[in-house]
């Protein structure tokens, strides 16, 4: 397996540069013989199409849901990250780099964050001029806030709904580009198989959604941007058809999947309340800083609570344990988001946890409502109040929110190089899929900023090194044997699951898996769980072969049919997770063993064992997969424990 | 505090786009009041599943009210009857115990359904490629600073791009017209310098899609407004009608 990262020479803030001087190009004349499959219309799948249709070549662009626009980056409530110091506050594309690196517990590779931290501003300028309608000064300048654990203010944001208007100035470039010809759009349509002729990939399976049709679609390059795998654990703040798919199929097709066990539980969502729950719904941790976090300093107010007696808001100051302020005095609620879920879990495992289940903590306004005022609250954070007044029908300009972390991210994904292309030729990976920025935890707003970095910026340069040795290879017509053996594969796999007729329902399983994988690879995690977890998943996936039922047939549309193929891959994902969980005898970032931890229960590192991106490679069904590691280099950066005490 | 309720639906069934639909019955009980409309759509479907039966097809992704996914009407209510609320964020508790609750597709010429509760809203997507856009390539852009944007400008620039496209607009109108629609997104750009340039040929281009795709026409009742779960305001319209007044004009 070769996991040559191909990082640029240089000292670090030279690299890209150097890249860019020093790459090949396609001349416009070939770029017109060129086709490029972008799977994914989010954030990177959307700017990326755009992109590169704008530069001439021509684009096939897919997408599950009836338009583009849909993507679930469109759910991103806070912001984006740029290192544009425009408050003068000491930011710089060094500290924006350095910031990530740290905050991602020093897994990820140097070059590709200085990267990102580079071309951040790019992506600024470039929304502000399609027309996103960032919140602005009364100056009329861009205003900034700061963000989830950092010190400067380097989050632009557009209103509670930053997510929307970057994916709908996306949406727009890319439907610009459908007008002009350059983009062909295929809606609910789904990746099924990745087809690969002489080593490289060469073009994707699709069924068409309505119809349950299959088609074969040839490209010189395919490009997955098809999210992260949150929906592994059933309930998280993932829409519900978000799934892994198509880096499964990346994985089994030869593509390194790194880090699985990276997953981002993300502090603030509304608590589960029922076993009828379908998924869980994020309170943007902009909240985080004008609201306090806190529990009763006492059992007994916990229990009253719990048991309705008494309300949060009925307790005086001196019987709330603010605890993030207490434990973390230099960020206070403000600290990263794998330490904030922690220290909240640890909260309600002891007793103090409000709310029915006692899985919540109190997220409270009230005294930046005496401070600011209720109309300052509400212009800053009005959706978002009135989203959970209609889900938990209580009002939060009155009694505390109540919240608990919940899945909402994950940093592994499928392994790139430098190019953002995977170990299989021609097949490139953005965005959240890829793995390649976050290390072991993202920070607050810098998803947004990956996204729209791979697609604008970085693919359309990268993907031309590879393309420029391709001008010479002819369109293949999808009549090749390994197009048409790749359809007759997934046809056979579709009848196959309607084949079952078993007893029960796709969702019932998939239920059952994500209880699996919160109870043992969740927020906390040790040797004899993960052990079990694997053990559990795999009676799982034995059982769903045995007994799943999906009705209908595969002519038309099945929704039924789609989502259990979908689930064959978590549950594959399951297993890979747990996996990667249990090799891992660290803790870093989003990853706690529960054996690795400080005297104050803070992750403890093992630089010295395990600095590296696990890389996982696919060994057939059923066959465990194998480990390869690629070591991660520090030149830059000292390795130090994250303090935000 | 925990509440159940049981409710008769009735809910159109339409095996694909040519077939004849029809409202079929179904009982659902002990629906806890704190869930959410579609959570109770799910407990029907694996109610039909473990019945055999084919699950009724709906659509729906993020489940917060922002990706414009759902639809429904629900007793004749694009959305149902809470307000400024899209279907998903919809909870039991604005029902009663032994209610009927009918549940059908959005209705309107512009979207066509596909199979039960799904229409297709693809002309959403033709709208906005025909000038739903700033005509500005990547890279090659000023300094987001360079050019100030009075802050009320960019506020309602921002109200006005709240439109999460799910088409409840049309649903509710009784021509099923998509001026709602058509119209934030032209002020959301015509409002800032950089669609100013465009702002005529925009306002004219998408005006005219719209019509040859076979929605109606705008006959100012304001029942578009009333349904918007994002509360997009029809002064957007009367900004639409003048863009595209001054842009004939000028032919």
């Amino acid at each position: 397996m070769n996991l040559d990262a191909k990082i640029p020479q240089g000292p670090l803030a030279q690299k890209w540069s150097n890249y860019k001087n020093n790459q090949k190009l396609v001349n416009p004349a070939n770029k017109r013989k060129l086709d490029i499959i972008v799977v994914g219309t989010g954030l990177a799948g959307a700017s990326a199409a755009a992109s590169l249709g704008e530069l001439g070549f021509n684009v096939k662009n897919f997408c599950i849901q009836d338009s583009p626009r849909r993507a679930h980056s469109i759910a991103a409530q806070g912001g984006i990250n740029a290192a544009k110091n425009y408050p003068n506050d000491g930011d710089s594309v060094h500290r924006l780099f350095y910031d990530t690196i740290k905050g991602g517990d020093y897994r990820a590779r140097e070059a590709n964050v200085y990267r990102l931290a580079e071309v951040s501003n790019s992506i600024i300028d470039q929304c502000v001029a399609q027309g996103v309608p960032f919140a602005r000064e009364y100056g009329g300048s861009l205003d900034n806030r700061s963000f989830g654990g950092a010190q400067v203010s380097r989050t632009f944001y557009a209103k509670g709904q930053t997510g929307q208007q970057l994916l709908l100035g996306a949406y727009q470039a890319l439907m610009r580009q459908v007008n002009e010809g350059s983009v062909k759009l295929y809606t609910r349509t789904e990746l099924v198989e990745i087809v690969l002729v002489d080593g490289k990939a060469r073009g994707i399976i699709t069924r068409d959604l309505v119809t349950g049709k299959t088609e074969r679609h040839f490209g010189h390059a395919v490009v997955l941007a098809t999210g992260g795998y949150g929906n592994t654990f059933f309930l998280s703040t993932n829409a519900m058809g978000s799934n892994v798919s198509a880096a499964i199929k990346a994985f089994q097709k030869g593509a390194a999947f790194a880090n699985p066990c990276y997953a981002q539980i993300h502090p603030t969502c509304i608590p589960v309340h029922g076993e009828f729950q379908s998924k869980l719904t994020l309170m943007s941790e902009s909240l985080r800083n004008d609201g306090r976090i806190w529990v009763p300093k006492k059992k007994e107010d916990a229990e009253a609570i719990r048991n309705g007696k008494k309300k949060g808001a009925d307790l005086s100051e001196d019987e709330r344990d603010y605890y993030l302020e207490r434990r973390y005095p230099a960020f206070g609620n403000l600290v990263p988001r794998d330490v904030a879920s922690r220290a909240a879990k640890e909260r309600c495992d002891a007793g103090f946890g409000v709310g029915a289940t006692g899985l919540a903590v109190y997220l409270d306004f009230q005294s930046s409502i005496n401070r600011l005022g209720e109309d300052t609250i509400r212009e800053r954070y009005g959706n978002l109040f009135q989203m959970y007044e209609k889900i938990v029908d209580d009002n939060p300009y009155k009694e505390p929110m109540m919240i608990y972390p919940a899945i909402h991210y994950t940093m592994g994904g499928v392994w790139v190089n430098y190019d953002l292309q995977t170990t299989v030729p021609g097949l490139f990976c953005l965005g959240e899929a890829n793995f390649s920025d976050h290390g072991a935890n993202r920070l607050g707003a810098s998803a947004l900023m990956q996204g729209l970095a791979d697609g604008y910026f970085v693919l359309p340069y990268t993907i031309q090194n590879y393309l420029a040795d391709e001008i010479a290879t002819p369109r293949m017509t999808g009549n090749e044997k390994e197009f048409v053996e790749a359809e007759k594969t997934i046809a056979a796999k579709f009848e196959k699951l309607l084949a079952v007729k078993g007893q029960r329902s796709v969702d019932s399983f998939h239920k059952e898996l994500g209880l699996v994988m919160w109870d043992f690879v969740g927020m906390a995690r040790n040797k004899k769980g993960l052990e079990e977890a694997i053990e559990k998943i795999a009676a799982i996936k034995k059982e769903f072969w045995a007994n799943v039922r999906v009705p209908g047939t595969n002519d038309g549309m099945n929704i039924e049919l789609e989502k259990a193929a979908r689930l064959v891959d978590f549950i594959d994902m399951g297993d890979l997770m747990a996996r990667d969980a249990l090799s891992r005898e660290e803790s870093c970032g989003g990853h706690f063993r529960e054996e690795y931890q400080t005297e104050e229960g803070e992750a403890l590192r093992q630089d010295d064992k395990f600095a590296y991106v696990s890389c996982w490679e696919y060994q057939g069904d059923d066959k465990a997969p194998v480990l390869h590691k690629e070591d991660l280099v520090f030149e830059n950066v000292k390795l130090i424990q994250r303090n935000y005490k | 505090m925990e509440k159940n309720i049981n409710l008769t639906l009735k809910v159109w069934r339409q095996a694909d786009a040519k077939a004849k639909g029809k409202l079929e019955t179904y009982q659902v009980d002990g629906i806890s009041v704190d869930s959410s409309f579609l959570e109770m759509m799910d407990i029907l479907n694996e109610q039909l599943i473990n019945k055999g039966e084919e699950p009724v097809a709906f659509d729906h992704d993020c489940r917060e009210g922002i990706c414009g996914m759902c639809s429904l009407y629900i007793n004749g209510r694009p959305h149902g009857p809470d307000d400024d609320v899209t279907t998903c964020q919809l909870h039991m508790r604005k029902f009663n115990d032994g209610d009927t609750v009918y549940i059908e597709p959005w209705r309107s010429a512009g979207f066509p359904v596909i199979k039960d509760l799904i229409v297709n809203r693809n002309a959403f997507d033709t709208i906005i490629a025909s000038g739903g856009y700033v005509s500005v390539g990547t890279g090659g852009v000023p300094d987001a600073n360079a050019m100030p944007i009075g802050k009320p400008d960019a506020d309602e620039a921002m109200d006005a791009a709240s439109c999460i496209g799910c088409g409840a607009c049309v649903a509710a109108c009784k021509n099923g017209s998509a001026m709602l629609f058509v119209s934030a997104k032209v002020s959301q750009l015509a409002l800032l310098p950089q669609g100013k340039v465009e702002a005529a040929s925009r306002a004219k281009n998408m005006v005219a899609k719209m019509d040859e795709l076979g929605f109606g026409s705008c006959t100012n009742t304001g029942a578009c407004e009333v349904e918007c779960p994002k509360g997009v305001s029809i002064a957007n319209i009367a900004r639409l009608n003048r863009q595209f007044l001054s842009a004939k004009f000028k032919d």
